[in-house]
C-alpha cells in the first residue's frame, strides 16, 4: 500500500525528520488561505500515488496567495499518469543548494534492508540509477541490530556531505530507519533531502510503501489507503479475500493458487488469446467464493469467455464441482465457460459438470484452446 | 531416496490444534509420516487424533519429551515469526513454515537469526515437502505422486501439484518434492535445493518451477551451468504478468525491470535447461 507525500512526511516528522511548514488542501481557496498563513512563497504539490510529479507539471512554485489559488485550481483539475489530482500540498518554498537522495528498501537477494543514498538526488534519480548506478551508495542494515551510527556517518562521507551536517544527517537517517521499521514499510524514501541556502537539511519530498501483510498491526495506517489507484473490481475482490488483478484481454480466468493462475494466463496467451484478469481463489473453492469471483469477472464487459481451472488436491474435484454449480445458480450468465478439473476425484467432478451441460476439458492445453475459440465466437464441444 | 524428510523424520506440528493444523496432521499421519508431537500454547497435556499425539505448551518441552527433529508450522501470520524463533531456540534443525502472509520485515529478522543458528528453514508460504512413500510434511496431496528419481523444487503450490500429477500420469516417480514458497524473503532457495538434489544419489533429474520476481532463478541457472551434472527441466510462470503488480504471491512481482519471466527463461536456457511452455510438457522434455 502506497502512502501520499503528505502522509509520509507526517510520519517522517514524528521521527524527527525536518519537513517544510505546510498543509493539505482540497480546493483552490483552501490553498490560497494556507499560502496567506505561511506568508511566503509556496510550492503547490499534487498528491497522486505516482512518481515524477515534478516532471509532469504537478509541482509548481507560487509567489503570492492569488497565484497559489490559480495554480492550485489548475493542478486540481489535472490528471497525472491517469490519476486524478484530488488534493494538493501547500508547502513553504525552500531555497535549495543541493538535492540528496536517501531511502531504505528491502533487498530480497541479501535478505536485509538496504539504505541507499546519492549526492545526485532530485527528479533525475531514476536516470542516475540507470546510467550511473555507482553514484548510488548502498549499505545493508542488520535487521536484528538496526542502523548503526557509524553506517550513517559512512554514508554521509560517501555522498560528500559537509562535515558540520553529519550529525544532523545521522539523526535523519536514524529517523528514516525508525519510520521504516515502525510502519513495516517496504520503502521509505526522501527525494530530495536538500541542503538549503542556510546550510540546513530539509526533507522536501516523502514516499512510503507499506507491507500489506503487516497492516494488521497498523490499523491507523491502513485507513489511509487511497482507492483511486485500484480498479473497482480489485477493491471488491479484496473484500472476499480473493487475489485479483484486472488485465486488458477478453478471457476471464478463475484458478486456485497464484502460480497456477499465472500459468493459466500464460497458456491462454500461448494459444493466441488474451487473459482478462489474474484471479486466485485460494484453497477450498467454496460456492460463496466462486460466486463472488464470477461476479467480479463478469463485471468486466470485455469478457467473452471464462476459463475455470481448479486443481483438486486436498479439496476433492467433486466438492469443487458442486461449489461451481451452486455458484452458477447464483450468478446467471450467458458467457460461455470452460471448466478444467484435475487431481483427486476429478472424473466425478467432470461428470457432475457435464451433466449440467458445461464445457469441460481434461488438459490445460485443451482448456486453453477451447476458451480461446469461445472468445472468438467459435463453437466448441 | 530423498532430501530433507524421510522415514527418520520425527515431526512436530506447531499449532496442531488449529483448523489447518489438525486437518493436515491427520493427512500426514495417514500418509505414514511419523508425527511425534504438537504444540499449542495453553493446550499442553491434551492429546489429538484419538489420543495418539501429545500436545505441549512449548516447543522446548515437546522436543525434550518426544525427540522431534523437524517442525512444521501452521501458526497464523501474525504469530508466525515468534513460532519460528521458538522452534530455532528449542534446537530444531529443520523448520517448514506453511503460513502465508507473514510481514516481510518479520521474515528478514527470522531469516537472519536462523542463519546465525544454522537452522534450515523451508518456506514460508509454501506447501511443504513430500518424499513419496516415506513422509509428507505440509499440505501437498499424497495421492498425486509415486516414488521415483525426479526431484522437484518450486515456488508455488497448486502449480507444483499440476507437475506432480503430470509426472505420475507419465509414470514418472519423484524422489522429493520441495515447495520453497512464494514469499520474497524465504529460507531454502533454488540454489540450496539444487545442491541437495545434485548430492542425493537417488535423484537423477530435477524439475525447477519458478515464477516472476527476484533473481533466484538466475542464480540457480549459474549453479546449473557450473556444477550440476543431472539434467534439469524448468518452467517459469508469469510471462503475461504486468509489471509492478503482485501476482498473488508476495514475491511474484516485476520491480524496476527486474524479475521478468523472459530473463529467467533465457538464463535457464543458456545454462542448458530445457524450459517447458506449459506444465504438461515437462514429462515430455525429460523423454526427448
Ligand atoms: N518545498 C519545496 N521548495 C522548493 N522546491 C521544491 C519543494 N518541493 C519540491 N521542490 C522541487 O521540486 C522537485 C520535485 O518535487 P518532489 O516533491 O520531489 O516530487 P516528484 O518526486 O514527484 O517529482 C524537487 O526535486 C525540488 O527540486
Ligand atoms: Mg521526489
Amino acid at each position: 500500500m502506497k502512502l501520499h507525500e503528505y502522509q509520509s512526511k507526517q510520519i517522517f516528522a514524528k521521527h524527527g525528520i525536518p519537513i517544510p511548514k505546510g498543509r493539505i488542501a482540497s480546493t483552490a481557496e483552501e490553498a490560497k488561505h494556507i499560502a496567506e498563513e505561511l506568508g511566503k512563497r509556496v510550492v503547490i504539490k499534487s498528491q497522486v500515488l505516482v512518481g515524477g510529479r515534478g516532471k509532469a507539471g504537478g509541482i509548481r512554485l507560487a509567489k503570492s496567495p492569488d497565484e497559489s489559488e490559480d495554480i492550485a485550481a489548475e493542478i486540481l483539475s489535472m490528471e497525472i499518469k491517469g490519476l486524478p489530482v484530488r488534493k494538493v500540498l501547500v508547502d513553504e518554498a525552500a531555497s535549495i543548494d543541493k538535492e540528496i537522495y536517501l531511502g531504505i528498501t528491502n533487498d530480497r537477494a541479501a535478505r536485509k534492508p538496504v539504505m541507499m543514498a546519492s549526492a545526485a538526488g532530485g527528479v533525475e534519480i531514476e536516470e542516475v540509477a540507470r546510467q550511473t548506478p555507482e553514484k548510488i551508495i548502498k549499505v545493508h542494515i542488520d535487521p536484528l541490530l538496526g542502523l548503526r551510527d557509524y553506517q550513517a556517518r559512512d554514508i554521509a562521507g560517501c555522498i560528500d556531505l559537509p562535515r558540520e551536517l553529519w550529525r544532523h544527517f545521522g539523526q535523519i537517517a536514524n529517523g528514516l530507519w525508525l519510520a521504516y521499521t515502525g510502519c513495516d514499510a517496504t520503502l521509505a524514501e526522501i527525494n530530495p533531502l536538500v541542503i538549503t541556502s542556510e546550510n540546513k537539511l530539509l526533507a522536501l519530498d516523502g514516499k512510503m510503501v507499506l507491507d500489506d501483510n503487516a497492516l494488521f498491526r497498523h490499523s491507523d495506517l491502513a485507513d489511509m489507503r487511497d482507492l483511486d489507484i485500484e480498479a473497482q473490481s480489485e477493491i471488491e475482490a479484496r473484500k472476499y479475500g480473493l487475489s485479483f488483478i484486472k488485465l486488458d484481454g477478453n478471457i476471464g480466468c478463475m484458478v486456485n493458487g497464484a502460480g497456477l493462475a499465472m500459468t493459466t494466463m500464460d497458456i491462454i496467451k500461448l494459444y493466441g488469446g488474451e487473459p482478462a484478469n489474474f484471479l486466485d481463489i485460494g484453497g477450498g473453492a467454496s460456492a460463496e467464493k466462486v460466486a463472488a469471483a464470477f461476479r467480479i469477472i463478469l463485471s468486466d464487459p470485455n469478457v467473452k469467455a471464462i476459463l475455470l481451472n481448479v486443481f483438486g488436491g486436498i479439496t476433492r474435484g467433486d466438492e469443487v464441482a458442486r461449489g461451481i454449480l451452486s455458484a452458477m445458480n447464483d450468478v446467471k450468465t450467458q458467457i460461455p465457460m470452460v471448466v478444467r478439473l484435475v487431481g483427486t476425484n476429478a472424473e466425478e467432478g467432470r461428470q457432475i459438470l457435464a451433466g449440467a451441460s458445461m464445457i469441460t476439458a481434461e488438459t490445460l492445453v485443451e482448456a486453453a484452446k477451447k476458451s480461446v475459440a469461445l472468445a472468438k465466437g467459435e463453437a466448441v464441444q | 531416496m530423498s532430501i530433507l524428510v524421510n522415514k527418520n523424520t520425527r515431526l512436530l506440528v506447531q499449532n496442531i490444534t488449529g483448523k489447518e493444523g489438525i486437518f493436515h496432521t491427520k493427512q500426514m499421519v495417514d500418509y505414514g509420516t511419523n508425527v511425534v508431537s504438537g504444540v499449542t500454547p495453553g493446550k499442553g497435556g491434551e492429546w489429538v487424533l484419538d489420543g495418539k499425539i501429545p500436545v505441549f505448551d512449548s516447543v522446548k518441552v515437546a522436543v525434550e519429551a518426544t525427540g522431534a527433529n523437524t517442525s512444521v508450522v501452521f501458526v497464523p501470520a501474525r504469530f508466525a515469526a515468534d513460532a519460528l524463533f521458538e522452534a530455532a531456540d528449542a534446537g530444531i534443525p529443520l523448520i517448514i513454515c506453511i503460513t502465508e502472509g507473514i510481514p516481510v520485515q518479520d521474515m528478514m529478522r527470522v531469516r537472519n537469526y536462523l542463519d546465525q543458528k544454522g537452522v534450515r528453514l523451508v518456506g514460508p508460504n509454501c506447501p511443504g515437502i513430500l518424499t513419496p512413500g516415506e513422509a509428507k510434511v505440509g499440505i501437498i496431496p499424497g495421492d498425486i505422486s509415486i516414488p521415483g528419481n525426479v526431484g522437484i523444487v518450486s515456488r508455488s503450490g497448486t502449480l507444483t501439484y499440476e507437475v506432480l500429477y503430470a509426472l505420475m500420469m507419465a509414470n514418472m516417480g519423484v524422489s522429493t518434492c520441495l515447495g520453497i514458497g512464494g514469499d520474497p524473503i524465504n529460507g531454502t532457495n533454488f540454489l540450496d535445493a539444487l545442491e541437495m538434489f545434485e548430492a542425493d544419489p537417488h535423484t537423477d533429474m530435477v524439475v525447477l518451477i519458478g515464477e516472476i520476481g527476484g533473481t533466484d532463478e538466475e542464480k540457480a541457472a549459474e549453479f546449473i551451468a557450473d556444477r550440476m551434472t543431472k539434467s534439469v527441466v524448468g518452467f517459469i510462470a508469469g510471462r503475461t504478468a504486468p509489471p509492478g503488480k503482485r501476482m498473488g504471491h508476495a514475491g511474484a512481482i516485476v520491480e524496476g525491470g527486474s524479475g521478468l519471466a523472459v530473463d529467467k527463461i533465457k538464463a535457464l536456457q543458456t545454462a542448458g535447461v530445457k524450459v517447458a511452455n506449459h506444465p504438461e510438457e515437462i514429462p515430455l522434455l525429460f523423454k526427448s
